[in-house]
């Protein structure tokens, strides 16, 4: 490597590209695009080490917008070609910008094979629950009974709850925000390219052309307040309108508990990100908002553990064989162990 | 009475027994003695998809078939000459390669009345003794009493004592043909390291059955199989799936570009893997994917980032990669796909060869997608093959298709291979600056209508690339129907051009013009070769040219083609080379077509050339 010279600065103009940008009116990926613009620009990254990789759907057109480079590969595949490309290029820095179709349903092998290995990359998922390139088709992530132009009767699937697949697959980062909290997801963004590892960021994203406030309970002013929950490292876990409700726990089992006005309880959950338990149990505070008695919807980063990177272990098998045989040598490889002479 | 020996100029040997008798093992360490010994060579790996199947059983009998020489070898041989069976059902499923005459060699304790009702023998008969095996020279043999006796005072239990008794076989056969033991002491030694008491039995064996043959009275003849008459230099022995994996090594040396190698397990591709995994201070990253697709989609993202991607499969494998090398295409990044093909459709025959994945490599992956195809002609020729592919893909920003088949990967040949400097440079040229005044435009075109290489890192050159139909030069998308059919047409024709940077097609033997030409491709070459050499000492009009550029094919073949009366085309296949050179010269050419999961051998060739001729 070239000693390390500052790179060059840019703004959040310079990241954008000279084609228009293509997706619906009012659809939620403007949101996401505009808060990625923002914050790269602050990272210390030189613009020619930055590299987005998408897939097949409305989220996956995100590279032909960030002016860095960027590939819009095939369907379900930029976790494999994002692979690839960090393992052979390791000082770059690599995002991948996924859907809930692209990312979990056609792609989702390579999705937690990513996981478990751990390349030091940053996974966009944009969930809006619904196959909206392909014009309105149920996705993996729709609750279940979901009616649909594939599904009239209603969606039999039951959904994932790609918190808990990240969980699942060992992944070392798992966070949750949404495209209508500007400030929250330019956190999380910033939070995810700090996170060395493969940082899951799942966002809720508006589709309002085939599947409009989907998500609306946890974004409308009205109601947000009582349905969300943001997590924060080292504090209490307190939502509600007024900060009046809390979540103790009682064994394994989450309670809301209310908050007297002017009390502080000293017995509230207190959310630690290296918890990988209590994670799991968050993870699972995926009740469906309709639903009596639910908890509210966790949002934040839920997990973070540091285990080493899928690049880091390559790169240092290759060191280790090149310090006890040294560089190999064409003419021995060609050789081989045994040769014979015809005179 | 004395011992004699008599010379002869070729023999083929047969090792059949149990998948757990170690035959694989016990033919490559006869193998790689008999090329140190200077013999010229051909072998031939026939072994069950299972790791272990049932034993005794004919489904169970693998075989390691080698012919070696003082003359030019071409193939592992039609008939073998010496058949060694270690049980009955080795014998049962092998009898009909073995020449009117030939040696069986037999493990006698293979023939207990379960080993034959195993086999499929009716009750009460031994093939050992009820005449069957009249008119061959039968040496019966009890390797396991002999292993068991060799080995009583070594200490092992019964299973492990067993287990040597290939080496019982190999000792006794080294003896019969005169071969040095050194090479097979050095390897046991080497895979032996920490296991010195089963080092010293492998030994005591190997030497129990060479002293065997040595002493008994009953063996009175050994044979002396003279060194070839090959061209004066160092040779190696080399197998097919070797020679790709440093093909691929010196492709990446030549080219400056580090080798990513994603791949997914599968016979017969698996052995390049394992291969290039031992390279790593050739700063080889070897990558096992989760899946086929994976695999391919990882070499492509490392072609992006200016490695030397490569992926490795068999026709399962391929099929499942297609729509990814479509992006290949669409992108123009050079990859190499290299396709082992083997027996099929769908599993098919995991372990036996065929060559019928030409039409997916041609016309596979949806809509029009054209890319070069190699295919390589013998184990050593995949170096040379797989070589040329990496420059190809690289000069022309394309992927390409290197096909070999189960025959050659796991067939061996003795190579004089070359020095590193006998190889050519591949030129890479990154581009590192903008190309279009001050605009960089990603899909700009050389004279071989190659685009330039940018790739992430260089400053000023950012840009996107995807699999949307973009716009000439700019790379934009765009869905401009004229557009569309112009780039479709301009990646074909980048791909055609190829064809003036390769060589013309040249005869491998043969007049230039005459009744027969013998058109192969692949791994056909040492049959075909074979049965030309004898047809035309038989006096026969015939010549022979092996493709081993399929796409696009040489500038010159049609005039080859039309010098000839009749073109014959062999193919382990339905015949699907026949279809291509039909359309493409609009000649009459006729196919011999063989879909066994077995090579050609040359005397089915050459029947079929005197057939043909007598038209």
């Amino acid at each position: 490597m070239e000693p390390t010279q500052a790179p060059e600065k840019f703004t959040s103009k310079d990241l954008i590209t000279d084609q228009d940008v293509r997706w619906c009116p009012g659809c939620g990926d403007y949101s996401i695009l505009k808060q990625a613009q923002t914050i790269v620009p602050d990272l210390g990254l030189a613009r020619e080490n930055i590299v987005f990789i998408s897939g097949i759907g409305c989220s996956s057109r995100f590279p032909y917008y960030m002016e860095t480079y960027g590939m819009h590969s095939i369907h379900g595949r930029a976790t494999a070609v994002a692979s690839g490309l960090k393992a052979s290029r390791p000082e770059l820095s690599v995002w991948i910008v996924t859907g809930d179709g692209d990312g979990l349903s056609i792609g989702g092998n390579h999705m937690i094979h990513l996981l478990r290995r751990n390349f030091n990359v940053n996974v966009l998922l944009f969930n809006n629950q619904i196959y909206g390139l392909t014009k309105g088709q149920y996705s993996p992530t729709s609750e279940e009974g979901k009616v649909t132009k594939s599904t009239p009767m209603g969606s039999v699937d039951h959904p994932f709850n790609p918190i808990a697949l990240c969980l699942g697959a060992d992944g070392t980062f798992a966070a949750r925000s949404m495209d209508r909290d500007p400030k929250h997801l330019q956190a999380m963004l910033r939070r995810a390219y700090d996170h060395k590892g493969t940082s899951f960021l799942e966002i809720y994203q508006n589709c309002n052309v085939f599947n409009d406030g989907a998500f609306e309970v946890y974004t409308e002013k009205t109601s947000k307040k009582n349905e969300t929950l943001f997590l924060e490292h080292g504090k209490p876990l307190i939502f509600g309108d007024t900060g009046n409700k809390g979540i103790k726990l009682d064994g394994f089992i989450p309670v809301v508990v209310d908050i007297p006005e002017g009390s502080s309880p000293n017995d509230l959950w207190i959310h630690d990100e290296r918890d990988r338990l209590k994670a799991n149990i968050l993870a699972r505070f995926f009740d469906n908002p309709s639903k009596p008695n639910h908890y509210p919807r966790p949002f934040g980063v839920f997990y973070v553990e540091d285990r080493y990177c899928y690049e880091d272990r390559m790169g240092d098998q290759i060191t280790q064989v090149l310090s006890q045989k040294g560089k190999g040598k064409l003419d021995d490889l060609l050789r081989g162990k045994e040769i014979w002479e015809i005179q | 009475m004395s011992k004699h020996t008599d010379v002869l100029d070729n023999v083929i040997i047969k090792f059949a027994g149990d998948s757990g008798d170690g035959m694989q093992l016990t033919g490559n360490q006869f193998t790689n003695t008999t090329a140190l010994f200077g013999n010229d060579l051909s072998t031939f790996p026939d072994f069950p998809a299972e790791i272990r199947a049932p034993q005794g059983t004919l489904a169970g009998v693998s075989g390691f078939q080698l012919h070696f020489g003082s003359v030019e070898i071409y193939t592992p041989g039609d008939h073998c000459d010496v058949l060694v069976v270690m049980n009955s059902a080795a014998l049962k499923a092998n009898l009909t390669y073995l020449r009117k005459g030939g040696t069986i060699i037999a493990n006698i304790d293979g023939f207990d009345p379960k080993n034959l009702r195993l086999a499929g023998y009716a009750d009460g008969k031994n093939p050992l003794e009820d005449g069957t095996l009249e008119g061959f020279n039968v040496i019966q043999l009890d390797v396991s009493k002999m292993t068991r006796h060799a080995l009583e005072d070594s200490g092992l239990g019964t299973k492990e004592i067993d287990r040597a008794k290939n080496m019982f076989v190999l000792g006794f056969l080294y003896w019969m043909y005169n071969r040095p033991m050194e090479f097979t002491v050095r390897f046991l030694e080497e895979k032996f390291k920490s296991k010195p008491d089963i080092l010293a039995a492998n030994l005591k064996v190997l030497k129990a059955g060479y002293y065997f043959g040595d002493t008994r009275e009953e063996f009175t003849t050994r044979y002396s199989v003279g060194p070839a008459k090959m061209p004066p230099g160092i040779y190696r022995n080399i197998m097919g799936n070797q020679a790709t994996a440093i093909g691929l090594v010196v492709a990446s040396e030549k080219s400056g570009l580090p080798i990513f190698y994603g791949s997914y397990p599968i016979t017969p591709a698996s052995d390049i893997l394992h291969e290039l995994s031992r390279y790593k201070n050739f700063g080889v990253r070897t990558f096992q994917a989760e899946d086929e697709i994976a695999a391919i989609c990882s070499a492509i993202g490392a072609s992006f980032g200016g490695q030397l991607g490569v992926t490795a499969s068999s026709g399962p494998g391929i099929a499942l990669k297609m729509e990814a090398m479509g992006l290949a295409h669409m992108l123009e990044l050079p990859l190499i796909i290299c396709d082992i093909q083997r027996g099929g459709p769908s599993t098919g025959l995991p372990t036996k060869t065929e060559q019928a994945d030409l039409l997916q490599a041609l016309y596979g992956r949806n809509s029009e997608a054209p890319m070069p195809v190699l295919a390589a002609a013998t184990p050593s020729d995949c170096f040379y093959t797989i070589f040329e592919a990496c420059r190809i893909a690289i000069e022309f920003m394309t992927p390409i298709i290197f096909l070999s088949d189960g025959y050659i990967a796991n067939g061996a040949e003795p190579w004089q291979f070359p020095k590193s400097s006998d190889m050519p440079e591949i030129k890479v040229n990154f581009l590192k600056e903008k190309n279009a005044g001050d605009k960089f435009l990603p899909y700009k075109r050389d004279e071989k209508l190659s685009r330039p290489w940018a790739v992430p890192g260089t400053k000023g050159l950012e840009h996107r690339i995807g699999g949307i139909e973009k716009q000439h030069e700019t790379g934009n998308i765009s869905y401009e129907p004229l557009n569309h059919e112009f780039m479709v047409k301009l990646r074909a024709e980048k791909v055609e051009r190829v064809a003036d940077f390769i060589p013309l097609q040249k005869l491998d033997s043969g007049n230039d013009k005459g009744k027969l030409l013998i058109l192969g491709w692949g791994s056909t070459y040492g049959a075909i070769k074979s049965a030309c050499i004898k047809a035309r000492a038989e006096g026969l009009d015939v010549s022979h040219a092996h493709v081993r550029y399929m796409k696009p094919l040489p500038k010159n073949l049609g005039e080859i083609l039309y010098n000839f009366e009749h073109v014959l085309i062999p193919e382990m296949n339905t015949g699907q080379f026949i279809k291509v050179i039909r359309d493409k010269y609009l000649i009459p050419a006729e196919g011999f077509n063989k879909v066994q999961g077995i090579p050609f051998t040359a005397t089915e060739i050459l029947e079929k050339i005197k057939e043909v001729l007598k038209k």
